[in-house]
């Protein structure tokens, strides 16, 4: 039943970073003082930023975009009189979308590591508690550490940090050293450039994170953990730290959880801003003080990990499942999803699709419903053309692959990896030949150094690609590529080498023409590389709107309503922006036949 | 200026062990903006670990900085999602309005500027973050009015 005043309403203002940054903290004090009755909650991400700030009104499941604190009273106002109908989102149609279940793009997803986020203030533990929390600690506490084993061995949960490690192979592993003490670790580091699932867990529901944390414990026998975080990630960094004082001082960690005279010390450690340091040796020595250098693996961590000691390393989303794991048993977890890929995923889907942000569906969706159905397909109806998912390294995926089911396996057979959950979208403005080189100058930087075929492979790799880009391009450029990727898949120490030639192979594989025509032609065919392109007003089609004058950052475009706009070619960097900038398509890429002035 | 005291209370922060080195460093780092010279030694005899070991994360780890950064650090994002979205053609526009020497910085001291991978906020690309506050969708026409508002006896300078 709808009651229509405001004291029985909660409003629930999305706090994530993406909501703040558009002055979702102003809304939520707006609201306060406009509506004292109601009960005003700040929350984590809904994952849908680009619209914030989201402010959802409950009871009657109304879900208001792009708020601002001005519009505060407005929805004070309405409370129990109907929506506002300004703040509704709008479907492609043009339709008015009430409820959150509705809108196209949470409509097919399936939430479970965020099952909490967007509902609860990650601030308050009693939110969390209301919402099913700390019960699977309770019963992890009266089960045999075998039994938790067993019941994530026949969930099928696979680490979410990329590699798709069996957890509770990992973990019965880890619990079969007799040697102590033994330590259990979250990996927070979320290195992967594009994606923002850890950050969003970890800032929305710290608590599901610590509990799976607290789970792993018990289940190889540790006392000891650490949550290894970005420190760019501030807000997540903040959350965690005050969820861990309130977990502690509830006994759900600490020295004596829920009076088991079992225990637990958590402590966050900062990380230093490498990419390296989220693999795991690296990671665990940038925990001991020392450099973020991974070791080789013939002793692997579950026997020797921090400071030599048996250690479960498992990421942020692999944890925040495992309360759901043992809250409703691991065989009812594998119902969800595929054959070898159990659960769900979370991905970030971001780039050039008309609704970017991060959904969670069912492993084994097809690629093409992940950009078509949940994103709305390509930005301002232009052409998909790849979309590149594992971040760097991982590999760009071609139209023909679209209707690949994503899970830990098929996309690796194709070359490819689901990787972490970073799924990068590129239309036909984009260059594959400078993705790769955008891949491998991002891997270059964040090499350790401390192996050659790393260190060396992926320096020359960049300067042959950044040779292409510039129209330097030479006859056996793309074979040496691909034998330079072979030699770095090999003999590379860690997986950050071994992985690396992913992006260039991958492109090569599904757009050698491309390749093929910066060598031979000295073209760009997508029109991105500055160095072989150049931009032409179409008089025909050009409005003169003055668009692309403003865009321009040199000033180089003249016009106005009575002259036509014309790009000047001195001057002109090749930036693109008007091309970006044109609502009409009236500017458009052409080959550079002069050198870049 | 001595910034000596200060460095050991930030050092006293944390117990001796040397796994406080990396943390220690970041709280110097964020109280001054960078490493000043002298606290190198002081960080080693707290933690009782050779200088070389602390100068090593200092230059390993991106986020530390040895030499001083502008009054106004601005955080340019060139993760995946903001490069896909013209994060390239920011840097340009903003290395030509500021004058950027090959550091990123500008020589009255208000702004260094870095290109970084991934401020978590991809959904909101292109992301820029000009000390604690972040931009998202930030345009090129944007983009000069944006500085303006850092530089002195504008509205976002303190
Ligand atoms: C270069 C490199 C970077 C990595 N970065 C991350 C990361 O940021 N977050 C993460 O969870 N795993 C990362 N991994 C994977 C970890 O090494 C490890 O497999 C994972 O944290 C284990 O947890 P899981 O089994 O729950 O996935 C990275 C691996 C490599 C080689
Ligand atoms: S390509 Fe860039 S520099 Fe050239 S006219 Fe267009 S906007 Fe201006
Ligand atoms: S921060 Fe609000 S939707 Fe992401
Ligand atoms: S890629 Fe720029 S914020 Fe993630």
């Amino acid at each position: 039943m709808m009651s229509d005043n405001a004291t029985s309403r909660t409003l629930l203002v999305c706090c994530g970073t993406g909501c703040l940054a558009n002055k979702a903290a102003a809304v939520a004090d707006a609201l306060d003082a406009a509506c004292p009755e109601a009960s005003v909650k700040r929350t984590g991400c809904n994952g849908f930023c680009e619209n914030g700030p989201i402010v959802k009104v409950q009871p009657d499941d109304i879900s208001y975009y792009r708020v601002k604190p001005e519009h505060a009273e407005k929805i004070a106002a309405s409370l129990g009189h109907g929506p506002v109908m300004s703040l509704l989102f709008r479907d492609a149609d043009k339709k008015l979308v009430l409820r959150q279940a509705d809108n196209p793009f949470y409509a097919p997803q399936h939430k479970v590591a965020l099952r909490n986020i967007g509902t609860i203030d990650p601030l308050a533990i009693d939110d969390y508690l209301d919402a099913g929390g700390y019960r699977a600690l309770e019963r992890a506490l009266a089960m045999e550490p075998d039994e938790i084993i067993a019941e994530v061995t026949a969930s099928g949960l696979r680490g979410r940090g990329g590699a798709g490690f069996p957890t509770g192979v990992k973990w019965a592993s880890a619990r079969a050293e007799e040697v102590f003490p033994k330590y259990v670790c979250c990996n927070g580091d979320e290195g992967d450039p594009g994606a923002f699932m850890d950050r969003s867990i970890l800032e929305g529901d710290p608590h599901s994170v610590i509990e799976g944390l607290a789970i792993t414990a018990l289940a190889i026998g540790a006392e000891q953990g650490f949550l290894y975080i970005r420190d760019e990630y501030g807000l997540a960094c903040a959350n965690v730290a005050a969820a861990l004082g309130a977990a502690e001082a509830r006994g759900y960690i600490g020295t004596n959880i829920r009076g088991s005279g079992r225990r637990l010390r958590l402590e966050i450690v900062r990380g230093g801003g490498a990419f390296v340091c989220g693999e795991s040796t690296a990671l665990m020595a940038s925990i001991e003080g020392r450099l973020g250098e991974p070791r080789a693996k013939y002793v692997r961590s579950v026997q020797r990990g921090l400071w030599d000691k048996p250690t479960v390393l498992n990421n942020v989303e692999t944890l925040a499942n495992i309360p759901v794991i043992i809250a409703q048993g691991g065989v009812r977890f594998a119902e969800i999803g595929t054959e070898g890929s159990k659960g769900t995923k979370v991905f970030s889907l971001v780039g050039k699709v008309e609704r970017t942000g991060l959904v969670e569906v069912p492993m084994g969706v097809t690629l093409r419903h992940l950009i078509f159905d949940i994103g709305g397909g390509i930005r301002r109806g232009r052409r998909f053309k790849a979309v590149q998912t594992g971040g760097p390294s991982g590999g760009c995926i071609p139209e023909g692959l679209l209707d690949l089911p994503v899970d830990f396996d098929t996309l690796t057979e194709k070359g490819a990896m689901m990787g972490s959950g970073g799924m990068i979208v590129m239309d036909e403005h984009d260059c594959m030949v400078e993705v790769a080189r955008y891949y491998v100058k991002f891997l270059s930087d964040e090499s350790c150094g401390k192996c050659t075929p790393c260190r060396e492979g992926l320096r020359q790799m960049l300067a042959i690609l950044t040779d292409l880009c510039e129209g330097r391009g030479q006859q056996g450029d793309i074979e040496l590529l691909e034998r330079l990727g072979a030699t770095m898949k090999e003999s590379s120490l860690c997986a950050l080498g071994q992985s690396a030639p992913n992006p260039v192979l991958s492109t090569i594989a599904h757009f050698r023409d491309e390749y093929a025509a910066h060598i031979e032609e000295g073209r760009c065919p997508a029109g991105v590389c500055p160095a072989l392109t150049t931009f032409v007003i179409d008089s025909e089609a050009c409005t003169s709107c003055g668009a692309c004058k403003k865009a321009c950052p040199v000033d180089v475009i003249s016009g106005d309503k009575d002259t036509p706009y014309e790009i000047a070619r001195d001057g002109c960097i090749a930036c693109g922006s008007c091309r970006e900038s044109c609502r009409f398509d009236a500017v458009s890429a052409h080959q550079r036949k002069e050198a870049l002035a | 200026m001595d910034h000596s005291t200060h460095i050991e209370e930030i050092a006293r922060r944390y117990p001796a062990e040397r796994r406080f080195s990396l943390a220690i460093l970041q709280d110097i780092q964020r109280e001054f903006n960078y490493i000043p010279a002298e606290a190198l030694p002081i960080v080693a005899a707290r933690l009782d670990t050779p200088q070389a070991h602390l100068y090593a994360l200092a230059t390993f780890y991106k986020s530390l900085s040895l030499v001083p950064k502008g009054k106004h650090v601005v955080k340019l994002c060139d993760g995946t999602a903001c490069h896909m979205r013209g994060a390239g053609n920011l840097l340009g526009s903003l290395s030509r309005q500021l004058r950027l020497d090959a550091d990123g910085r500008t020589d009255d001291g208000q702004f260094s500027v870095e290109l970084v991978n991934c401020l978590g906020s991809c959904a909101l690309a292109p992301v820029m973050v000009v000390g604690e506050a972040y931009y998202g969708k930030v345009s090129l026409e944007q983009l000069p009015t944006l500085v303006d508002s850092y530089r002195e006896g504008g509205e976002n300078d303190e």
